[in-house]
């Protein structure tokens, strides 16, 4: 979902930051395996990031805030495993296998995971890019009911390319299963004023990464 | 702790969680959908191969030689992966320089981007609802919860990962640096003053921490 807890650019409320000295990796051993869990499922490719994203961004508002970090990602991950098919709800409820999993394509290997291969989301343009560096453009005021990387405080504004970044799979489609999709991406600069108003730090710029169909011509 | 602001009761959770990962790992395991050899690796990879002293020699790097510095702001992918002492690193790695006018700061509004294969995985509060929500609206005051503050008239740039680009910081070289080699630099060089929320440090810091 678009308009969900998650999008959290702007709200009030959640008090201070609070950074921790000398922090370690992990804090408990459950989410070294969840964090492990989490990568080798991804490299099944039975699912993209995006659709990763989207189910943690499915989970109701007062469960994706009460819960922590790696439990978010463990509770996407269940929900991720039953959705595809994988794994029972009734063998969740046991906690242990009930019938024999189905064949996979890719099983990643402890050499695999050795190796720390990265995604890489470049793919070749289906035509020239609209905008160059220096245009003028405008984000489009969307609200999709599904997954989207367009933050709302950044819907509607208006903003500066300032660099081309190549051509990229659309989050947008790539996460509901409608394909890759590759679209033109930007780095657009706004000014804390246009984002905040008029009371805003006059010496604050904020840039997003945003996808071609994002925007429009100013 | 988990930064978000948790009001229940943490012993019980613990466990539940404990025994909630266990099964459904079992399950996974039985299933032949994952390897247990491969996620002992993946965990390794995080705890002992990644983190933030890649970034750091980057840096350093880039401090001490204009022409990969140069090459690094250019494109921060092909400058990384063209040293063979430096682990390989995906595409869409971004370098933004600070400068005596711009500090910049990386934020993941939307979920937890970060650029982990040099800086390792974020830390919580990086992906807490107080950094991801207050940013991009009161920088300053996000810096000043770091105990940052900057002189009244540098910019501050905030760049918002919202896709699969990443960005890392290359902060400004301290002053009563000069003639350091680049281990040495590498070693003023911390994982927030590569993602904006802190600075190097300053010689004289580094030694007193080094005393105490």
């Amino acid at each position: 979902m678009t308009n969900s807890i998650h999008d959290m650019g702007g709200t009030h409320g959640f008090g201070p930051v609070v950074p921790e000295p000398n922090e370690p990796a992990f804090h408990e051993d459950w989410e070294k395996r969840v964090y492990a869990l989490q990568r080798a499922m991804g490299a099944t490719g039975l699912w993209t990031i995006d659709g990763g994203r989207a189910s943690l961004e499915n989970l109701p508002p007062l469960a994706y805030l009460d819960a922590s970090y790696y439990k978010r990602w463990f509770l996407g991950l269940e929900h991720r495993v039953v959705a595809h098919g994988l794994v029972g709800e009734d063998e969740i409820a046991a906690g242990r296998m009930l019938r024999p999993g189905i064949r996979l394509n890719r099983k990643l290997t402890r050499d695999d995971a050795k190796a720390m291969s990265f995604s890489n989301y470049d793919r070749s343009a289906p035509g020239p890019a609209r905008f160059k560096a220096g245009d003028a453009v405008r984000t489009r005021n969307i609200h999709p009911a599904t997954h989207t990387r367009l933050p709302r405080y950044a819907r509607g504004k208006l903003g500066a390319v300032e660099a081309v970044r190549g051509c990229h799979v659309f989050p947008d489609t790539a996460a509901i299963g409608a394909g890759e999709n590759p679209q033109w991406l930007y780095t657009v600069v706004f000014t804390g004023r246009e984002l905040w108003g008029e009371e805003a730090d006059p010496g604050i710029k904020v840039s997003i990464d945003a996808f071609e169909p994002y925007l429009s011509p100013a | 702790m988990p930064a978000d602001n948790h009001t229940h009761d943490h012993d019980s959770e613990l466990s539940e969680m404990q025994l909630r990962v266990r099964a459904l790992e079992t399950i996974l395991t039985e299933k032949g959908y994952v390897d247990p050899a491969a996620l002992d690796q993946i965990v390794e990879n995080v705890e002992t191969r990644i983190g933030p002293h890649i970034g750091a020699r980057v840096v350093a790097r880039a401090w001490v030689d204009p022409d990969f510095k140069r090459r690094l702001l250019a494109d921060a992918t092909e400058a990384v992966n063209s040293v063979a002492e430096f682990d390989p690193v995906g595409a869409h790695l971004i370098a933004v320089e600070n400068t005596p006018q711009t500090h910049n700061v990386v934020v993941c509004t939307l979920c937890s981007c970060y650029p982990w294969p040099v800086l390792g995985l974020p830390p919580v509060w990086y992906k807490s609802a107080p950094y991801r929500s207050r940013t991009v609206i009161d920088p300053k005051g996000v810096l000043a919860d770091f105990g940052v503050s900057l002189p009244p008239d540098t910019d501050i740039r905030i760049w918002d990962s919202t896709a699969e680009t990443r960005f890392l910081v290359v902060p400004m070289r301290p002053a009563g640096t000069e003639g350091w080699n680049e281990d040495a630099l590498a070693a003023l060089v911390t994982r927030d003053s590569m993602v904006g929320t802190g600075l190097p440090k300053s010689p004289e810091e580094n030694k007193a921490e080094a005393a105490g």
